[in-house]
């Protein structure tokens, strides 16, 4: 099958999860002889040669195509109806608009112009470059043979919609998070609402990174359950991590490790903590990694009075993450909203015992992880002393961890795509 | 004479309480006595009232030739007093038409037959003094152990106690090309007698009998009598060996269960060469044709029919340890409260909670667990053994002190 697959980033330079699951699932198709033509914004010349790699920077647009006009208008329209991109506090969101209401006109002539220099990356630029990104696509489209399109997250649906309207493929849409994980309830609005709602509509399936996310995806958006399969997301690598590093305090660590926001539900984790360190003076609580809700839980930990045994590292990177893990004796994620949630898999790896919220994807495929209500405090509580007193639970996760980190490879996720891929090329007309 | 042998097991565990790692040695109270009493409600509404009237029935209409045999725990037992003595006084009823046998068992349904002799021979006594007084001065003389558990040494336990019979599975593993339809000796003590469940005819009608998707549904008693006449004449006795709950819980009165059971006995003895008998009859009357050796632990559970959904993992084994490595400590103490704890704490209910043999058995295990992984059982399980062992630790503690 020849496909042609949308995506924002590429390993190496990735600023999100979104750019590993893309290398996760195309090393994967490689493996069962797929033909990826991979598109991105920006190409830096030290992706792995996996795909036939598209730069959309270098792609020459002949506006003189019909077609392209028709397929600019409504994205024209897409862009004036909405004016802002995500994570604008009001202040800048009102000068952006004012910007954009007033320079229509320049916006139009660069995106026009023969090639057009994408950043690749989530700035104020973003649903300007969205819709460029579209334009370049249907050039592709037109260019480029193939059997089916393929976009991830709503970045690349006006992209797969544009590339459809072209060649008449089957369009597939991915979608690894929704809108209301990243916003919460406020998600049912807006203009990546609206595209990610025009993406899921117009796509002819939908793959979702869990049963989780599936159920969003048909009672948030309106679609039909029929034409949504979940295909998890996968490790890249299964082996286990023997690390030499040593912790350097008596006591049991136990870690949160990701954005301190709210979708990650790190304020329970705190309300846990002050739970165990009653009743259990042994242990330690470590929150690494930053994020909006750092000063709140600063302040928190400090009202509860416990500074003396919970610590904040800060951002994490590379391997400062790994030897987090590894000192780890358990790592938990209570995320409020995680469409997957590949991190405790990485724990997995440094055979660090898990316990995840039950309204987390991992949840679905992760079977040897005690599994909590993000909210339910005291159960957190609960398996948090259970893990670090109860030593034949951390045994047999150990045991048990590498055998079931096989069952999660891309390979296997891979051979289910294939099988929507082949289902999809024959029912078309 | 050629018979079938139905016995059917009666037991609910005590179910533990959502129990925190906070509530260690604050609160000594584990049970979950909301959803002990409305499980027994439950099962004794669709089960055993209705079963146990269907059964005095049958025994009045064929003036004894009908008969069956019980074995009712003394967990369950102790929550039929407590929660449903209606049911407890059908069961009077029934052993008082002298058709129905009872069988003696471990009083907490507990896997002690593997752990401790003395805990074992304790259990069996405790056991055998709650039917006594709650049947009428009744003497049980067949054994049957916690989920059929067999082994040659535990038969030979067993025969020491005095009993004259014991049942177990007819296991493949163990029997090879032999049949169940014989009775057996143990290997140890020639005068145990054993009895071998018949699983394929146990399960057509324990497991199958709603099965849609079986190709021999539905299970009709003309369907079961002609399996039942190509059994070869010279194999004499048939053990159907189930749980009770099959009468209505596990298959619902809506797949025509109870009509199946009421139409039986008249299609056996109408178109067979079968009688029915209790298992100490069954025991009795037939020659015994050798000795079965089995000399690992057996039991009726999944397809390996071993200890594996109750011992075995991690998990399993620590609770399993831990518990056990308190039995001399609690000899010593003499407070009803701790000793009730120690008696319930044993039941296998609890370990077959923590099993982790997802993908074969995974669906059967989980229609009988109330938690959502074994993991969240093992932990709410060692949070109450933890607070239990620091109540044992601090009895002994006093008594020490009131010794010096």
């Amino acid at each position: 099958m020849k496909v042609l697959m949308f995506g924002w980033e590429f390993p190496p330079h990735i600023s999100g999860g979104l750019g590993t699951a893309c290398y996760g699932l195309v090393k994967g198709l490689v493996h069962h002889k797929q033909d990826i033509i991979f598109v991105v914004p920006k190409l830096w010349g030290d992706e792995e040669p996996l795909a036939d790699f598209v730069n959309a920077s270098d792609v020459v647009i002949d506006y003189r195509e019909r077609k392209f006009k028709k397929i600019w208008k409504n994205l024209t329209y897409l862009e004036v109806s909405s004016f802002l991109v995500p994570y604008l506090g009001p202040e800048e969101f009102k000068k952006y608009t004012d910007y954009t209401l007033h320079d229509r006109t320049d916006v139009d002539e660069s995106v026009f112009s023969n090639k057009f220099e994408f950043s690749g990356k989530y700035g104020k630029d973003l649903i300007k470059e969205v819709s460029r990104y579209a334009l370049v696509a249907a050039q592709i489209a037109k260019s480029k043979d193939h059997d089916l399109i393929h976009a991830h997250d709503w970045l690349a649906y006006p992209a797969g919609i544009a590339a459809k309207e072209i060649s008449g493929k089957p369009f597939i849409a991915h979608i690894h998070a929704t809108q209301f994980d990243r916003a919460g309830e406020g998600g049912g609005q807006g203009p990546v609402y609206e595209i990610e709602k025009a993406g899921l509509l117009a796509a002819d399936h939908i793959l979702a990174v869990s049963h989780l996310t599936k159920k969003v995806v048909i009672e948030k958006y309106g679609v039909d359950p029929n034409k949504v399969s979940v295909l998890h997301n996968a490790v890249l690598d299964a082996s286990i991590i023997q690390s030499s590093v040593r912790k350097n305090v008596p006591e049991k660590i136990v870690t949160f490790l990701g954005r301190i926001t709210f979708q990650k539900g790190p304020e329970y984790f705190v309300e846990a903590a002050k739970k165990v360190i009653d009743r259990d003076p042994n242990v330690r609580f470590v929150m690494a990694g930053s994020g909006d809700l750092l000063n709140r839980m600063v302040e928190r930990v400090a009202e509860l009075g416990m500074g003396t045994k919970f610590h904040f590292t800060g951002f994490l990177k590379g391997k400062d993450v790994d030897d987090m893990y590894a000192i780890s004796d358990v790592y938990v994620m209570p995320s409020v909203s995680e469409p997957f949630g590949i991190a405790p898999l990485e724990a997995v790896r440094h055979n660090t015992p898990v316990i995840i919220s039950k309204q987390s994807g991992v949840a679905e495929v992760l079977r040897n992880a005690i599994k909590i209500d993000f909210w339910d405090v005291d159960a957190m509580a609960d398996a948090i002393f259970g893990l670090l007193h109860y030593h034949s639970i951390s045994k047999m996760f150990k045991e048990l961890g590498s055998e079931e980190l096989k069952k999660l490879k891309w390979e296997h996720v891979a051979a289910k795509l294939v099988t929507v891929y082949e289902k999809l090329h024959q029912e078309q007309p | 004479m050629r018979t079938i042998c139905f016995y059917f097991q009666v037991h609910q565990p005590f179910r533990i309480k959502p129990y925190r790692f906070f509530d260690i040695g604050e609160d000594h109270y584990y049970w979950d006595d909301y959803s002990n009493r409305s499980i027994i409600r439950k099962v004794a509404q669709k089960c055993y009232l209705p079963m146990n009237e269907l059964l005095l029935e049958l025994i009045r209409r064929y003036n004894g030739k009908f008969k069956v045999t019980f074995s009712i725990s003394g967990v369950c037992l102790d929550q039929f007093e407590l929660y449903a003595p209606d049911v407890l006084e059908s069961f009077q009823r029934l052993v008082a038409t002298g058709h129905v046998e009872l069988l003696s068992e471990t009083d907490a349904h507990a896997l002690c037959s593997l752990a401790n002799k003395e805990e074992f021979v304790r259990m069996v006594e405790s056991h055998k003094e709650k039917i006594k007084r709650l049947f009428n001065g009744y003497e049980p003389k067949v054994f049957r152990n916690t989920e059929l558990i067999y082994s040659d040494k535990i038969g030979a336990m067993v025969a020491e106690m005095g009993f004259e019979a014991m049942l177990t599975e007819g296991a493949k593993h163990i029997l090879g090309w032999k049949s169940p339809n014989f009775v057996y000796q143990n290997s140890v003590d020639p005068n145990l007698r054993i009895l071998l469940k018949n699983f394929q005819l146990s399960d057509d009608i324990a497991f199958r009998f709603s099965n849609k998707t079986w190709s021999d549904y539905p299970l009709t008693t003309e369907k079961f009598v002609n399996w039942i006449n190509a059994i070869p004449q010279e194999q004499e006795v048939l053990n159907l060996f189930m749980d009770y709950e099959t009468f209505g819980e596990h298959q619902w009165a809506e797949t025509g269960i109870f009509e199946f059971m009421r139409s039986l006995p008249e299609a056996v003895f109408r178109y067979t060469n079968f009688s029915f008998s209790t298992t100490t009859e069954a025991a009795r009357n037939a020659k015994p044709i050798a000795k079965i050796q089995v000399p690992t632990p057996i039991s009726w559970a999944d397809e390996e029919r071993d200890l594996t959904a109750w011992l075995g993992n991690d998990l399993q084994n620590e609770a399993f340890t831990k518990l056990y490595e308190l039995e001399a400590q609690v000899q010593k103490i003499d407070d009803p409260d701790i000793i009730r704890d120690w008696k319930y704490l044993q039941t296998s209910d609890h370990f077959y909670y923590m099993c982790t043999k997802f993908f074969s058995d995974g669906a059967v295990h989980s229609y009988f667990s109330h938690y959502d992984t074994p993991y969240d059982a093992f932990i709410n399980y060692m949070n109450v053994l933890s607070d239990f062992i620091l109540r044992v630790k601090n009895k002994l503690k006093a008594l020490e002190a009131v010794d010096k």
